[in-house]
């Protein structure tokens, strides 16, 4: 228990590091907010972190903007599109779904019916009744393989 | 039948290997290139300073002319390494439009003496606003703008000799014809 209280402690240690710089939001929805869109923005210069993993500058800038929109009172809307506009989908971790990204987010849901479909012939299979009956002396033996561990 | 099935994720294994491979094979397969937003856009409103005298300039004064505008920083290593590529296209009388980009003055003008400039003038975008909305991550880059002040095309990375014979300079044949 203590041990696993130590790793989390440590990995919650490592995400707060991160981010160097601290921003006094006017409001708690503001500051949620904020936290909600640095994890979903993804850093340009990065190959694979967001805007709340990287320290590259131009996640810093981004960041700063970020927290300036939301002070303002701009809509996630407003700042995703303010995003794109310079970045294209690219910055965004959940693109919207079109002829580019249709296998990305169709992917999923095909393999999932794949699944569902072979675990459907699986149980069709097992339950199939066309094996033979088992005969006298077959039967006699499984009693006695039965009885000796009972 | 049971036997080969065991092969079916050494099938799916070659299979993607060699989608893969082939894709790397390709040689235009860049997993950094960011396809920009902003082609076929106008270059984004602004009034800054002038690098190299006290005035300002805005979008509206850059109307008119085929130029290159190349996102450069003294803090920048690749730049560094263009800067001969970008005086030798402008001896060639390529028009270049420089866009000093989080620099400071001093040293952005100390570059400039000891190195030549190939800049008709610079843009001196010192907290990067102009940067983030022409959705700059990194230097250089370097933006091939039409006479209507149009983005037409937009190369990351390092324009050498390569670069400027294949992705740009026919483009801008293209554009500068009256």
């Amino acid at each position: 228990m203590r041990n696993l209280l130590a790793l989390w402690l440590f990995c919650v240690a490592a995400a707060s590091y991160a981010v160097v710089e601290t921003y006094e939001f006017s409001d708690e929805a503001h500051r949620k907010r904020y936290q909600e869109l640095i994890e979903e923005l993804r850093c340009p210069k990065c190959q694979n972190q967001n805007l709340a993993d990287s320290n590259s500058p131009i996640a810093a800038d981004l960041r700063r903007e970020l927290y300036r929109m939301i002070e303002q009172g701009d809509g996630d809307a407003e700042i995703k599109h303010f995003m794109v506009k310079r970045y294209g989908n690219f910055i965004l971790y959940k693109p919207p779904v079109d002829k580019n990204t249709l296998v990305l987010w169709g992917l999923p849901f095909l393999l999932g019916l794949f699944a569902l479909l072979f675990v459907i012939l699986l149980r069709r299979r097992q339950n199939r009744a066309d094996l033979p009956p088992l005969s006298a002396a077959e039967r006699r033996r499984l009693a006695g393989i039965l009885q000796q561990y009972r | 039948m049971a036997r080969l099935k065991l092969f079916i994720p050494l099938i799916i294994f070659v299979v993607l290997a060699g989608v893969f491979w082939s894709v790397l094979q390709r040689g235009d397969y860049d997993p950094q290139a960011l396809p920009s937003a902003l082609i076929g856009q106008s270059v984004p409103a602004f009034s800054l300073p002038v690098l190299e005298s006290d005035k300002t300039v805005t979008d509206k004064d850059l109307l008119g002319q085929v130029y290159l505008l190349n996102v450069w920083a003294t803090w920048c290593i690749t730049c560094r390494v263009e800067h001969p590529h970008l005086n030798e296209l402008a001896q060639q009388g390529v028009r270049i439009v420089g866009l000093n980009y989080k620099d400071e003055r001093a040293k952005a003008l100390e570059w400039l003496n000891k190195l030549g400039t190939p800049y008709q003038f610079n843009i001196f975008d010192a907290e990067g606003k102009l940067g983030l909305d022409l959705g700059v991550y990194g230097a250089p880059e370097t933006y091939l703008v039409d006479k209507q002040g149009i983005i037409q095309q937009k190369f990351v990375g390092m324009v050498d000799e390569t670069v400027w014979r294949e992705k740009l300079k026919p483009l801008y044949d293209q554009l500068s014809k009256p």
